[in-house]
């Protein structure tokens, strides 16, 4: 940190019209102290920066004077006035960081705190405010994010970016962030009913299920009757224990595709009936939906046109259909039917969002969603016959609705991918890539050489290069292949950086993501119009001709083995830092050439 | 277009083979509205029959398009009227009425508000319920009439529902004037009801019958009845309600009784005009072969009707009471039941106009509670009307269930040309169209008529955006079939499903399989889920499968969709032959990989098929064989041509099954796909296959000119056109 205090000059007010108090505003680290210049006024404050939850200031350029005000934690505010707008930034970058910091120690201290405060009574007369939600929400981000942490520390807490800037270029992350709730649940497993296979044990006849709270969730999602069953009968009539015991009882008769004894056990038992007859929630639940399913595949409506399936019309056993109808019928549920539904609800996805360890509010939850869900779909209905007639080839491309994808490390998931392209591409481009860079110099200039003088020795004759040598060029390179090739295929998630020590390949990936940074910032105060750019702007280029011999630095310290992929991946780094050096001293040169004038002709 | 043309001129029917994708629908539509226009001073009217009602509604949409098209280019002459015409549960907008369970409720419980008898009782009592939207509809009167335009079953019911009229009966009624009518093929081809909708249909028509690779499967179901133990108890217990009910009106009302006797005197099986409302299935026997004739005196009487509607049940019930699978023609049939049951061939064949007549002289409304002695008595007609190309069969026991008892006596039909003939006789024009009418020389005689034109068109593709493959054997290298010996052997189960696992982690969105049949399936899948090979496909993919329960099919295929949307992917499990072959599309990413298990056979052991084969074989001197091989080809082309509707779909197709790469079998079917089955994809294994799919994949999923290049132009703009038929004039000039 450059500067420990800040003193300006300031006028102190309670409110935003007033003429307020004159005097003199310190601030320190974790302090902030204004004294009036005539001592007898009240107006002395010294509060540390914990209980000021937020700032906000008045806009360069806008009518208003500028303005500081800083809010507080048992409401209220202080409201300063300066004498230049310089000053303000000064003050503000300040108590940013200030904040930032003390904000970081008092979330640690107690979070409720923060929590707590809330600035709806905050005036708004600026733009540029920074609400505590907003500071509390980047706090958050970067404790979450350590990557981001450390690039914060670096430059914010390092004074090369303020911490506006820093954010500016993270408005998504802000953005995305506000919709926290929605965050993405984890689905459920394609093949879910398969998951709960009972453990037998081989000397006895006795079979374990094991059911963890997801099993149970999964299984009322599925069966919305052993769910309202789960309701009614627990724990009234029956324990937890026997419920479930009830219910294996029950999938056990179906997989024996019995139907005549699973009847005759249904009969003795009401309560094994509940499972073993057909789902009447789901078939009312099916009666609705049919409503409103895609008429282009609704063959329900087929069957009203059909005159010819009259009961005993048509052709009756033929062999393509198969009669399976009997008394039974209730009971007779198939694997495939279940099958469907899964399907069915792992495509709704999870509908709740509670804590499964207790299956009773599991299940008093999914009957609430159920209730809830529904609506009037009569419009999708017709949109989409309208685009089953069009003929795709005639029309302009259709933009299909998507969702953005979430991955939670992108860099685990691209990295891996690029080692199949890579693996994709030498099966199909025979490793055309490195043929170029595998032919040491020395090797080629020799060859080459040799080459030469036999011409000129003998004459150009027919086989310019010898079959020898040819052959010894062709191994020498597809030796080099297929080890690269070897190494590749080995592990897929390897690639070059996972070959390097941990430090080198975390110092790589800092660096190269601080410069990025960096760049960012650089570029985008192009072209350059007030003196806050210009100063960001020489600032960047400090910060970032530091980070240059770091580089080279890392270079060297590398094993030699590596040095080459090293220097390999440090190139973008160095040719980027070089276009912007070269970018800022043309534009240096532009501007010295266009002020020096001037003052030569004031001299 | 040409050739339909042709067709059109020549006043003759027609036979066109187009691969799905093409566009035939709007071809058909275009080219045969505008002849229509061309010739302003003699109406053609189009009568298109779809498969199914979604169908339906995509032709009506399609045929919107064009209306729109046509109207704001020619102006209000190319107005027309086009109404797609379904059942009363299709197109029913009064909430009390839809609240019934499946179709034939529906027509009960609007015929219970709107029979004329109803009517006339609510006219004196007004707590009689009606039907408000039929009373309005009536009230109306002959102004109740559609504007022109292009109107979906949708439509027609937001229209109805707008002018308070029911959209039921108005479609009925527009009928006969509209230009373009769209509707199911039972509409047509099914006596009992074209008997009521089709018969005032004019000579001067085009019949377009599209996806109709199975019309001679539809055909013959039309004319087939089987009566099983379930029918015959419910026969006799509506016979029994009959005769309360004519006791009562003995007692109250006789005069209708006698009054109808007259009427049959006089030879009138029908009241004379019927209001629109009081009508129902008619007859089951062609129009043609119906007597004008005075009904015989044996059945006059209501009561001997009934008498002898019982001694029928009772021969009936007789019958069944077998041992053994018993086959034999209609006359010899007849005349046992002349001897046991005294009922002669005469009175067989006015069983139905008869019960018609009486349950209207009783005024029954619930239709849906005599649906069995309906059954008995379209049985009679039929077999007192045909004397030839039907078979009487009794099977004691479904041969692959023989210990479940149940006696089954079926009426078939063998002979598909009898339903269809009437449809060619009355129409000037009919088109028979599908994607797969291979080989397209065998419906002629099928069918028994003569085509003026029989085409199969190729489709001129951007690129190859087919690729069909036949796999012969697992990735060990054993066969794979679904031969009957092999079928259950677990090697090939499990090749099956190794094949599957494979192309799941591969092939992106939407995988389709068919299987042989639902038996199969069900097996399948099970042992799948047995030994793991499941769980690893649900890995990659969500799992759905076509059942019997149609409700159910429907839902899972929305999902499958949706799963297909999302991006999730999906496996859709369904059967060859089944609904879901027959009726819906997987185009785009719904279906980027169609797996053809085995060769889809029909059961060969069923004593109807084997009848059926005899009787081809007899009358049209069709190889057995031959007619298996063909039905199964035809069916598995109709499969996998479920995966590509357009040229800038793309899809594969794998016929998993040693036999496909036999010439016999394989050159059965339609020529679009065999032009693209290339001599190496014809005995692939299962890494093979892989390894063609991740290539056709790839090259697929480049970015390319959707018109084609310039030197074979696919897709013409309107100049290219233009200048294609600047240049034809040229050429014709010099």
């Amino acid at each position: 940190m450059a500067t420990a205090h800040v003193i300006k000059r300031a006028k102190y007010k309670t409110t935003a019209k007033g003429s307020g108090t004159p005097g003199v505003l310190k601030m320190t680290e974790n302090r902030i102290a204004f004294k009036p210049n005539d001592p007898t006024s009240a107006a002395k404050i010294d509060v540390e920066f914990r209980s000021i939850k937020g700032h906000k200031n008045t806009k360069e350029g806008s009518n208003n004077p500028p303005l500081l005000n800083l809010s507080l934690d048992q409401g209220g505010s202080y409201i300063f006035e300066f004498e230049a707008f310089s000053d303000l930034h000064v003050c503000r970058e300040f108590v940013a960081n200030a904040l930032a910091k003390s904000g970081e120690a008092a979330k640690v201290k107690s979070r409720e705190a923060v929590i707590a405060t809330s600035d709806r009574s905050a005036v708004t007369y600026s733009d540029e405010q920074l609400s505590t939600a907003e500071m509390e929400l980047r706090i958050k981000l970067l404790r979450e994010n350590s990557e981001l942490q450390k690039l914060h520390k670096q430059f914010v807490l390092g004074n090369i970016l303020t911490e506006s800037e820093f954010w500016a270029t993270r408005k998504k992350l802000l953005d995305g962030d506000s919709g926290r709730k929605s965050k993405q649940l984890v689905g459920f497993k394609s093949s879910m009913i398969l998951d709960t296979r009972p453990q037998t044990d081989g000397r006895t006849n006795k079979v374990t299920f094991n059911l963890t709270p997801e099993i149970k969730y999964q299984i009322f999602a599925l069966k919305p009757a052993v769910q309202q069953a789960f309701l009614n009968l627990v724990p009234s009539k029956m324990t937890e224990r026997d419920f479930w015991t009830k219910y294996f009882r029950a999938e056990y008769l179906h997989s024996k595709k019995n139907a005549v004894e699973a009847a005759a056990e249904a009969a003795e038992d009401e309560e094994l009936a509940i499972f073993l007859k057909d789902d009447d929630i789901l078939a009312s639940e099916a009666r609705r939906k049919i409503q409103r399913v895609d008429p282009t595949l609704d063959m329900e409506a087929d069957q009203g046109d059909d005159y010819m399936h009259l009961p005993d019309h048509g052709i009756f056993r033929d062999g393509s259909k198969d009669t399976t109808e009997s008394q039974h019928e209730q009971y007779k549920r198939t694997f495939l039917q279940d099958l469907n539904r899964q399907g069915e609800v792992v495509l709704e996805g999870r509908t709740i969002d509670v804590e499964l360890d207790d299956p009773m509010s599991v299940a008093e939850a999914l009957a609430r969603s159920r209730r809830e869900s529904g609506g009037n779909t009569k419009e999708e209905r017709i949109d989409r016959i309208s685009r089953m007639t069009e003929m795709e080839d005639l029309q302009a491309p259709y933009d299909h609705p998507f969702a953005p994808l979430c991955i939670k490390d992108p860099r685990d998931y691209f990295d891996s991918q690029q080692v199949n392209a890579l693996k994709i591409a030498d099966d199909t481009r025979a490793g055309a890539e490195q043929l170029r860079c595998s032919l040491s110099t020395e090797e080629a200039y020799s060859f080459l050489r040799g080459s030469v003088s036999e011409i000129k020795a003998t004459g150009l004759c027919a086989p310019i290069v010898r079959p020898e040598v040819a052959l010894t060029v062709l191994n020498g390179l597809t030796q080099n292949i297929s080890s690269t090739k070897y190494q590749l295929g080995k592990n897929v998630q390897e690639s070059i950086l996972d070959r390097m020590p941990l430090t080198t390949k975390e110092e790589l990936l800092h660096h190269w993501i601080s410069i990025q940074e960096l760049l960012r910032h650089f570029w985008s105060s192009y072209p350059i119009t007030t003196s806050y750019l210009y100063a960001k702007v020489s600032r960047l280029k400090d910060a970032m001709s530091k980070i240059y011999p770091q580089l080279e630095e890392l270079k060297d310290s590398v094993p030699s083995d590596l040095r080459h992929q090293v220097f390999l991946l440090v190139r973008p780094m160095h040719q980027a830092l070089d276009a912007a050096f070269q970018h800022y001293e043309s534009d240096m040169q532009k501007r010295s050439a266009k002020s020096g004038e001037k003052p030569n002709g004031y001299i | 277009m040409l050739e339909l043309k042709r067709s059109l001129d020549a006043k003759g029917h027609c036979l066109l083979e187009m691969p799905t994708g093409t566009g035939k629908t709007i071809a058909l539509l275009s080219l045969i509205t505008s002849y229509v226009l061309s010739k302003p001073h003699n109406p053609v009217k189009l009568l298109y029959c779809t498969r199914t009602v979604h169908e339906m509604e995509k032709t009506l949409a399609e045929l919107k398009l064009l209306h729109t098209y046509q109207t704001t280019h020619l102006g209000d002459r190319a107005k027309i009227l086009a109404v797609g015409l379904s059942s009363r549960k299709n197109l029913c907008v009064n909430p009390r009425v839809l609240a019934a369970e499946n179709r034939d409720s529906v027509d009960a419980s609007c015929r219970r508000l709107t029979a004329s008898w109803v009517r006339a009782a609510a006219a004196a009592n007004p707590n009689v319920p009606t039907c408000e939207f039929f009373e309005e509809y009536e009230k109306a009167g002959s102004s109740a009439v559609l504007p022109p335009g292009v109107y979906t079953l949708q439509d027609l019911r937001v229209y109805g529902k707008e002018k308070g009229w029911c959209p039921y009966f108005l479609a009925r009624h527009m009928v006969q004037f509209a230009n373009v009518v769209v509707y199911s093929y039972q509409y047509l081809l099914d006596p009992k009801v074209a008997g009521i909708i089709s018969k005032e249909m004019q000579r001067e028509s085009v019949v377009v019958f599209d996806e109709a690779h199975n019309i001679d499967n539809v055909c013959i179901e039309a004319l087939s009845v089987s009566v099983r133990r379930q029918t015959l108890e419910g026969a006799r217990r509506n016979l029994n309600k009959m005769r309360q009910e004519i006791e009562k009106f003995k007692a109250t009302d006789a005069g209708r009784l006698r009054a109808e006797y007259n009427r049959l005197v006089e030879g009138l099986a029908q009241r004379g005009n019927l209001s629109i409302s009081d009508t129902w299935l008619s007859n089951p026997a062609l129009p043609d072969d119906i007597l004008k004739e005075a009904v015989p005196g044996n059945i006059r009487r209501a009561e001997h009707f009934l008498h002898v509607l019982r001694r029928l049940v009772q021969y009936l019930e007789g019958r069944l009471e077998t041992d053994n699978v018993e086959k034999e023609g209609p006359v010899a049939f007849v005349s046992s039941l002349n001897t046991y049951a005294g009922i002669d061939q005469k009175t067989l064949k006015f069983c139905y106009d008869r019960l018609h007549s009486l349950m209207l002289t009783l005024e029954i409304t619930d239709t849906d509670e005599f649906l069995h002695v309906q059954t008995i008595c379209d049985f009679a007609t039929l077999v007192g009307t045909y004397t030839r190309g039907f078979s009487i069969i009794i099977e004691p026991f479904d041969e692959r269930m023989p210990h479940i008892p149940d006696p089954v006596l079926q009426l078939s039909c063998h002979d598909a040309s009898l339903a269809i003939k009437p449809v060619f006789d009355r129409f000037q024009s009919v088109v028979i169209t599908s994607g797969t009418l291979s080989p397209i020389d065998l419906y002629p005689r099928l069918l028994n008529f003569h085509p003026v034109v029989s085409r199969s068109f190729k489709m001129s593709l951007t690129r190859d955006c087919i690729c069909p493959m036949v796999l012969t054997r697992g990735s060990d290298q054993l066969p794979v079939s679904t031969k009957f010996d092999m079928r259950s052997d677990l090697g090939v189960v499990r090749n099956y499903g190794r094949l599957l696992v494979e192309m799941a982690s591969i092939v992106p969105d939407g995988i389709v399989c068919f299987f042989v049949s639902y038996s199969y399936m069900d097996g399948i899948v099970n042992s799948w889920n047995d030994n793991g090979i499941l769980k690893e496909i649900m890995q990659h993919k969500l799992v759905f499968i076509e059942t019997q329960d149609v409700v159910e099919t429907t839902l899972a295929l929305d999902n499958y969709r949706k799963a297909c949307d999302c991006g999730r992917g999906a496996i859709f499990f369904s059967v060859a032959r089944g609904k879901v072959a027959e009726g819906i599309d997987f185009d785009r990413h719904y279906g980027r990989l169609v797996i053809m298990f085995g060769v889809p056979f029909q059961y060969t052991l069923s004593k109807i098929l084997l009848a059926r084969l005899e009787y081809l074989r007899d009358t049209f001197q069709i190889k057995e064989g031959d007619f298996l091989t063909f039905d199964a080809l035809r069916q598995a082309a109709q499969c996998v041509g479920r995966v590509i509707r357009s040229k800038a779909d793309y899809g594969m197709m794998i016929f998993a099954d040693k036999r496909y790469s036999r010439h016999d079998k394989r050159s059965k079917l339609p020529g679009w796909i065999l032009s693209h089955l290339r001599d190496a994809h014809l005995n692939l294994s299962t890494d093979m296959a892989l390894h063609i799919a991740r290539e056709f994949l790839r090259k697929m999923a480049q970015p390319y000119d959707k018109a084609g290049s310039s030197s074979s132009k696919t897709l013409l703009s309107q100049e290219d056109v233009e200048k294609m038929s600047d240049a034809n004039l040229n050429e014709m000039l010099y």
